[in-house]
């Protein structure tokens, strides 16, 4: 059955949804309001506002007598944050957020790379299935699962022993500062462990951002004499860095904010997580938190300035 | 004459699809040569066989006397301009040009010098500090090519560069392609499915289908005189004359060609030949009216020119043409 119309304008929908899909079409800033104002509202007020009541906190005191909160402006929380402990409980979590960022990079490029140019099919489905897989299970799950992994008698120690290698985790683990009683207990287990959970987060991005990148301009460069290194150098990463900066943001802030897994792998030494964790917890000194839970906040805005001074969204 | 590019016997399979099958042919050195065809018909296989994106599945290559199977692309004094330009979009116009030379080590003043001569060459002074998304299609066209040339390749392919380009600039990138291959003296091989840009630039065209060379020769002798009935088809829009036609005109073949343009709507005069049919359909093209008159239930296409008057659809004509520009050709 064929319908003809008898005039140009077909006639109205008397339906509210009709009406409505009129009124949207005739004014459609107010569909947008529509669609982004509840989102907008919930980060702009909910989100936004209590990191604002937040960082306020860090500019009050604890009153060390009471332990009550004295609301007065005063830059002493910050003086105690910059106490000799606590930088050092910055720099340990800085230095590792850097490390766990470089390294997971440095593995999911690779990765990354092969599952833009090369998968295809049911290959590309099983990268996908294979990233995602371990963000099925419990984060918690994975991580005491890691702590016997990396156990003195876990299986990696047993492997080491069986290829004869187990002078090699040895002299590792004896090493200062990486080292320790085994992998479960050292910071190079916390290395691990970091690595593997933040992983999916640093592939999917750059891998993106790779699929983004025509093939041709790969062939471009080797065209007019780029060998692969150079065609790396001068177009590949350059053109997948907002990629590797979006997957960087991850892995660094995730690992800048965990408190979980240094808790169960690692020295008893503590992180900015931890830090937070235990001074609004046991200590209820907020104000130090506060305070604590500024210093990602810093760094971050620190880093994506650098990354943009450094050009690494001109590709976008 | 130095041989620029050798194909000697040249397949390339992808699995079970012979894209180029059993390819022979031989570019001279400062000649412009075009491939041209039907898309997957071969060509881009061909050029990016040249460039070294592709090798052989089996053949030989040589470009300037040397073994190029084997070859990466970077080691290889051949550059190309993309179908769509591949301009790398996070470096500036000026930067894209002087690519080729920064890899290569050159300093940055003399490589800055001749990337800025290069793109004055393409008529593009100044433009060094945009980047690749700020220009038109026709002045992202002339950087790729200026990138290309800035190296000074021993051969320059180009892989439908004006494609996706309007009529009006297409015609004028022809003509500068055309004088710049003079100047310069560069072997340019052009792939292109366009036969009025290929027979009207290069010196020697090579007709592609399915993998294979149908005919290679000079623009005049492929357009008059098809080998192959894809030739006739391909090229210009040939009539195409069955067996049982040419038998009536006295000609021993399997098929003939006739060009639309060869043929007038007249009685013969002396020693032409002649047939006789009813005009079936006629379309205005500008300097000519397309005719298509039915003879026995073949169509044949006559080119009359705009001022001679058209006959009505339906009414009975006599063509001719003369016997010479009647060509036999092959089945195929």
């Amino acid at each position: 059955m064929t319908i003809v119309a008898e005039t140009f304008v077909l006639p109205e929908r008397r339906s509210p949804a009709g009406r409505l899909s009129d009124f949207f079409w005739r004014h459609p800033h107010v569909l947008l309001t529509v669609l982004l104002g509840p989102p907008l509202l919930w980060l702009g007020v909910v989100y936004l506002g209590s990191l604002f009541a937040l960082l306020l906190q860090s500019f009050f005191s604890i009153d060390e007598f009471s332990g009550l909160i004295n609301y007065e402006f005063t830059l002493a929380t910050y003086r105690q944050l910059l106490s000799e402990a606590n930088l050092d409980i910055i720099l340990r979590t800085v230095s590792m957020a850097a490390l766990v960022t470089l390294f997971s990079a440095f593995i999911a490029f690779p990765i990354a790379y092969y599952a833009a140019r090369y998968a295809r099919g049911k290959w590309k489905a099983l990268f996908y299935l294979a990233v995602m897989l371990p963000l099925w299970s419990s984060y918690l799950v994975k991580v005491y699962a890691w702590k016997l992994i990396l156990a003195k008698e876990g299986i990696l120690t047993w492997i080491f022993e069986k290829l004869n290698l187990l002078w090699l985790l040895d002299a590792w683990l004896a090493l200062p500062i990486v080292g320790g009683n085994s992998l479960s207990v050292s910071y190079t287990g916390t290395f691990i462990v970091f690595v593997y959970v933040w992983m999916p987060f640093m592939i999917l991005p750059i891998q993106a951002a790779l699929e983004r990148v025509p093939a041709n301009l790969i062939e471009a460069s080797s065209d007019l004499g780029g060998t692969p290194a150079q065609t790396f150098r001068h177009v590949l990463f350059p053109l997948a860095l907002p990629g590797v900066v979006a997957g960087s943001i991850f892995t660094f802030s995730l690992t800048l904010g965990d408190y979980i897994i240094p808790q169960i792998i690692g020295s008893s030494r503590l992180f900015i997580g931890q830090a937070v964790y235990a001074q609004q917890g046991t200590a209820g000194n907020i104000p130090l938190a506060a305070a604590f839970t500024v210093v990602p906040i810093v760094i971050m805005g620190a880093y994506l300035w650098m990354a943009k001074r450094m050009g690494a969204f001109d590709a976008l | 004459m130095t041989t620029a590019v050798l194909f000697d016997n040249i397949s390339r399979h992808f699995g079970a699809v012979r894209a180029v099958d059993r390819v022979n042919l031989s570019i001279a050195e400062g000649e412009f040569f075009a491939m041209l065809g039907p898309s997957g018909s071969g060509k881009t296989t061909c050029l990016r066989l040249m460039a070294g994106f592709e090798q052989p599945t089996a053949g030989h290559i040589e470009i300037f006397g040397e073994t190029a199977e084997g070859v990466p692309p970077y080691r290889r004094s051949v550059n190309t301009v993309f179908q769509d330009y591949a301009l790398f979009p996070h470096l500036s116009i000026l930067d894209n040009v002087a690519y080729g030379l920064m890899v290569k080590g050159i300093g940055r003043e003399e490589r800055r010098k001749a990337a800025e001569d290069a793109l004055a060459m393409v008529k593009l002074p100044g433009y060094g500090t945009r980047r690749p998304g700020q220009l038109s299609g026709g002045q992202r066209q002339r950087v790729a090519l200026a990138r290309a040339l800035v190296n000074k390749p021993k051969v320059l392919l180009l892989d439908e560069p004006l494609g996706a380009l309007d009529l009006k600039l297409r015609e004028q990138m022809q003509e500068e392609l055309k004088s710049l291959q003079k100047s310069l003296g560069i072997t340019f091989v052009f792939v292109t499915h366009d036969q009025g840009e290929a027979l009207s630039m290069a010196d020697r065209v090579a007709v592609f289908n399915e993998g294979r060379i149908q005919q290679l020769g000079r623009p005049e002798d492929v357009y008059n005189q098809p080998k192959t009935r894809f030739v006739a088809d391909f090229v210009g829009s040939s009539n195409v004359l069955t067996a049982k036609l040419c038998q009536r005109l006295g000609l021993q073949a399997s098929f003939a060609s006739l060009r639309p343009e060869a043929v007038a709507i007249a009685p013969a005069a002396d020693g032409a030949l002649s047939l006789s049919g009813t005009v079936a359909g006629r379309s205005f093209l500008g300097a000519t009216n397309r005719i298509v008159v039915d003879v026995d239930g073949n169509r044949i296409a006559v080119a009359s020119p705009a001022a001679h008057s058209v006959p009505a659809i339906g009414s009975p004509v006599t063509i001719s043409f003369a016997a010479r520009d009647l060509h036999p050709m092959e089945d195929a």
